[in-house]
């Protein structure tokens, strides 16, 4: 696999602030991967993903996204039309009033021609499972369904990769089943690169690669599989892990001798009912 | 309450008026102003009183969307009528009296201007898109651009201050709940306190909409936006047979009002 999005020794310190946010990240992104990024607030994990779109440039190091540095403004439209992004709040990156004109703002920026706008549009409406809200006003959407449409306005600059900063944070549990169902699907059936950034655990379950910040560095990089089992590292930066790998971490403790792999609540019922047995 | 703000609302339809090009409607728009203007008589008003009733039924925008609107404005049109009523010179009504027949002929004129004015406009913005509209505007602006005028910048702008007005609205509500549950009241007391009452929504509130363009312009930027070079669009505008019809229609309109005017009539 070649790495799309490359970090190399990336510092990044925001203007007036004394601390680094960033401090020396060493990280390749894998083309048609699914990365999910963990951290709680202040860990440096929403400034990696602006450094992904060259929204933010590291002040120490550099990052390369297909070989090219972020840091060359005049190569800008072909980072970000190649690196989609999605935000926190769906209410403010919504442009327009109409959900297929807001879908459109993207190919109508890259001076796409009408006909293929239409399209994309269509398409990406259909992959997000949102074709028949598309005469719709956002604002009447619930946040779930407003985060779909901005996915797909991200999917209409067609970019093989795609970033969500938190998407799921302002959102209800229904919603972020939504989002966190649709993104995987465009991994796992579009092929496209993923990184997910998010504090929720269970939404990196499904993640091919984990990768845990803390305090600006990166503590953890591995399957989510690993990463969990590590349980006294994840709680030691005020992480907790699956309650499936919490229960065969008790359980360990106890005496008994299981591997901690098991993150599906299935997979792990049968571990701990096999080891009864004998 | 604060649902009731018509600004920027826009009913979607499938009506004649409806499908005119956007920079059509936008010159009836200014050809009807200065029609409106130019009446003098009893005639002239009649006729663009016409004019505006017909556009009204072949959109079929109901009389009282029309009127909802007007509601805000009702302060300033009662005073004019006022204001007409007492300063006009002439025949007394009744001997001794300062109310005047010419007064009551003015404040009647002026208060059909203005609702006039206000009809038109609102017959405007209730069919078209606020992207249609805003689209057409920079079409029709664009030539300025030559003469450096940041054409496209402005009507961005109009149209992210019109996509934002509901989620504001949303937010104020939001605010104000909040405030009223800690116990805030806007509701009573003079006008001085209410309008004090009203600083601790004004806040959180301006600090949030500078909050939510920080995001909205990072979010532009993702999509690639950056700015009008080179921009093109999903919805083309084509003017059509209909187009050529209404600017016709329009310009004869203009010309009866003129042509009237200038017969005293």
């Amino acid at each position: 696999m070649e790495p799309v999005i490359v970090f190399e020794q990336v510092h990044h310190r925001y203007s007036g602030e004394a601390e680094e946010s960033l401090r020396g990240i060493d990280l390749a992104i894998e083309s048609g991967s699914f990365t999910a990024v963990l951290g709680h607030n202040g860990s440096g994990k929403s400034t990696l993903a602006k450094h992904m779109n060259a929204i933010l440039t590291p002040t120490e190091g550099r990052v390369l996204v297909h070989g090219v540095d972020t840091a060359d403004e005049d190569r800008l439209l072909d980072i970000r039309r190649s690196v989609g992004m999605v935000f926190q709040n769906p209410d403010n990156q919504i442009v327009a009033n109409v959900v297929e004109d807001d879908v459109a703002f993207a190919p109508e920026n890259l001076g796409v021609p009408s006909e293929e706008i239409r399209r994309r549009v269509d398409e990406a409406l259909e992959i997000v499972g949102m074709s028949e809200f598309k005469q719709h006003a956002p604002h009447l959407l619930s946040g779930g369904q407003k985060q779909r449409v901005a996915i797909a306005g991200v999917l209409a600059m067609q970019p093989e990769i795609i970033v969500l900063d938190e998407p799921t944070a302002m959102l209800d549990p229904q919603g972020r089943a939504e989002v966190i169902a649709t993104v995987t699907r465009l991994c796992r059936e579009k092929g496209m690169t993923v990184v997910l950034i998010t504090h929720h655990m269970d939404e990196c379950v499904g993640a091919d690669r984990l990768v845990v910040m803390s305090g600006g560095r990166i503590v953890a990089d591995g399957s989510p599989a690993e990463v969990f089992s590590r349980v006294e590292l994840m709680e030691s930066e005020g992480l907790s892990v699956p309650e499936t790998t919490r229960l065969l971490y008790d359980l360990d403790r106890e005496g008994f001798d299981l591997p901690l792999t098991a993150l599906e609540i299935d997979d792990c019922a049968e571990l701990v009912a096999r080891t009864l047995i004998k | 309450m604060l649902k009731d703000i018509t600004l920027g609302q826009f009913f979607p339809g499938d009506t004649l008026v409806h499908r005119l090009d956007p920079r059509t409607k936008l010159i009836l728009l200014v050809v009807y102003i200065v029609a409106l203007f130019q009446a003098k008589s009893w005639w002239s008003y009649g006729l663009v009183l016409f004019a505006t009733v017909l556009c009204m039924a072949v959109s079929k925008i109901h009389p009282r969307s029309i009127f909802k609107g007007l509601k805000p404005m009702l302060f300033i049109i009662v005073l004019t009528g006022l204001l007409n009523i007492f300063y006009t010179q002439g025949t007394p009504v009744l001997p001794g009296w300062i109310v005047t027949w010419e007064g009551i002929g003015r404040a009647v004129q002026m208060i059909l201007r203005i609702t006039l004015l206000i009809a038109g406009t609102f017959l405007l913005t209730y069919t078209t898109s606020p992207i249609a509209l805003t689209d057409g505007l920079e079409r029709l602006l664009s030539p300025l651009k030559k003469i450096k005028v940041p054409v496209h910048e402005m009507t961005i702008m109009m149209s992210m201050a019109l996509r934002f007005i509901p989620t504001l609205i949303e937010e104020t509500d939001k605010i104000m709940s909040a405030q009223k549950a800690r116990g805030a009241d806007f509701e009573t007391g003079r006008l001085t306190e209410r309008a004090k009452a009203l600083l601790p929504i004004l806040v959180p509130l301006f600090v949030s909409a500078f909050r939510r363009a920080d995001e909205l312009a990072v979010a532009m930027e993702s999509r690639c936006y950056h700015g009008g070079e080179g921009r093109t669009r999903m919805k083309q505008m084509k003017l059509q047979g209909i187009d050529a019809l209404a600017l016709v229609l329009g310009a004869v309109f203009l010309a009866a009002v003129i042509v009237l005017r200038h017969f005293g009539l």
